[in-house]
């Protein structure tokens, strides 16, 4: 379980968020400068709150009042950002294996290509960032993050960088993973289209939630014109 | 618009030619003045040698010190923008306005024997002035800035999220900055530390007045070159001519290691 309560005040900007992911998995989406990517950061640890707490399995990431701040690395998140930023001067095998570096060689291998052959990329190993088509990076993005066993996943907009047909086929496959790991997982995107994936979408507006729910119950009930736009965009 | 755009291409053209006729002229000079036997004669001067080895010496030596610590600070001032790093990379970029001979009278001041910590140092037995270290502290000092300034560019090219995906794959900040900035960094990172050992190879007028003129102990190359110029122009011509083949195989090594960090506003690879 994911519990976030955090405030943070950047500039213009007056983030308050409540919101818990209770091994589900969440859409966030609002309109640019709602807050969405300032949230990740603060997740992440890049940024601190103000105040508040973020919990995850009953571990205390952030708590402002205790004094806990936990370091990016200890935080147990597995993060893919919109051009999943492999390091361009490993290949795909040394992408994978770069978070596993306490274990022995061997294990590192066997675990690395173990997530590679899951999500249908054994055959990437050797191959560098810069041979792999946008699918093919999202496929090995996702296996590092998951090779170092997540407590919970953040993905930020994780189809935008795709071709149609990649993004059909890839949510397809995403909708059968997450279902399969039941981790928290939080997927930040404009898409409507994403909606598809999830369980449930939290829309966030000028840093706040103002709505949540499944696509169905915001396009019955819409709390703004954005919610309202969003889940009556077509679902594909 | 046709007459005017070849007017415009002929005065480019005539600067242009002009420009490098004024830079390859003194290197010409240099080469076509001086008979295979001068040459030669010159290389069996004296100076030579011992020139040779103390500022490959101090060359190597002032560059360790330059990139250890300039990596350290480059790394700090782009990674933590603030006003402390903008004072620290003001700082960095000092040695290379200040005239070299201004640099020579300021080191000698600071770590000369009545220096603000050359008095310090002095007490504790240690003597910095006109000794070999004092030509590796001239030549870090005004080489500094060139090396310094191109790993701060290198850094602040980096993909800010490749760092922080480093950091969620567990990585400490250290194996961060180890396994993901200085590998992506590497071109900036090598094209400095060649422009920084190039200008400490022909660093002359701080190492002068700071470490003076001592054949083994402080003459290097330049100043063997102004030493044998007094008697001997053909010898400080034999010698000149070496300097300017390191000078051009330095060149030659940059444009094939890191053609593209030369080019200023080129993207680092991945960045």
């Amino acid at each position: 379980m994911l519990e976030i309560r955090v405030a943070r005040r950047i500039g213009p900007l007056d983030l308050r968020i409540d919101l818990s992911l209770d091994g589900e998995t969440v859409l966030l989406a609002g309109p640019n400068g709602a807050g969405k990517t300032t949230l990740l950061r603060l997740l992440l640890g890049v940024l601190a709150p103000d105040e508040g707490r973020i919990a995850l399995g009953g571990r205390v990431l952030f708590d402002r009042e205790q004094e806990i701040d936990l370091a990016v690395e200890d935080r147990e998140l597995g993060y893919l950002p919109q051009d999943y930023a492999l390091f361009p001067h490993l290949d795909v095998i040394g992408n994978v294996t770069f978070g596993l570096a306490r274990l022995a060689r061997s294990e590192r291998l066997r675990r690395a290509s173990d997530w590679l052959a899951r999500l249908g990329a054994s055959h990437l190993a050797r191959r560098f960032p810069s041979a792999l088509s946008g699918g093919e990076r999202q496929r090995v993005g996702l296996a590092r993050a998951l090779a170092r066993n997540p407590r919970a996943l953040l993905l930020d907009e994780p189809f935008a960088s795709l071709d149609p047909t990649a993004r059909r086929e890839l949510r397809a496959s995403f909708r059968r993973w997450l279902a399969e790991w039941r981790l928290p997982a939080l997927i930040v995107s404009h898409d409507p289209a994403d909606a598809s994936v999830v369980d449930r979408i939290a829309v966030m507006e000028r840093g706040r939630i103002v709505q949540q729910g499944t696509a169905e119950e915001l396009r019955a009930a819409p709390v703004s014109d954005f919610v309202a736009g969003f889940a009556a965009s077509p679902v594909t | 618009m046709k007459a005017g755009v070849s007017a415009w291409d002929g005065v480019q053209l005539a600067g242009s030619a002009l420009m490098g006729a004024f830079l390859i002229l003194p290197v010409l000079g240099l080469v076509a003045t001086l008979s295979w036997e001068d040459f030669l004669g010159g290389l069996r001067n004296p100076l030579l040698g011992p020139a040779l080895r103390l500022s490959l010496f101090t060359t190597s030596s002032s560059l360790a010190l330059v990139v250890v610590f300039g990596l350290l600070l480059a790394w700090r001032v782009a990674r933590n923008p603030g006003r402390a790093s903008r004072v620290l990379e003001a700082i960095a970029q000092l040695p290379a306005v200040i005239p070299p001979a201004v640099a020579g009278v300021g080191l000698l001041l600071a770590f000369g024997r009545r220096g603000l910590l050359g008095a310090w140092l002095d007490r504790h037995g240690i003597g910095l002035a006109f000794s070999t270290p004092a030509v590796i502290l001239a030549e870090a000092f005004v080489s500094a800035p060139f090396f310094v300034q191109s790993a701060i560019a290198a850094f602040r090219r980096l993909d800010e999220n490749l760092l922080v995906v480093a950091r969620t794959l567990g990585a400490s900040p250290f194996r961060t900055f180890l396994r993901v900035g200085l590998p992506l960094a590497a071109p900036g990172l090598v094209a400095g530390a060649a422009m920084s050992w190039a200008r400490a190879v022909g660093e002359f007028g701080a190492t002068l007045l700071f470490a003076g003129n001592l054949t083994g102990r402080t003459q290097t190359m330049p100043l063997a070159v102004y030493t044998a110029m007094e008697s001997d122009l053909r010898a400080a011509q034999a010698l000149s001519l070496i300097l300017v083949a390191v000078a051009f195989a330095l060149l030659f090594v940059l444009r094939r290691v890191a053609p593209a960090a030369m080019l200023p506003g080129t993207e680092a690879r991945g960045a």
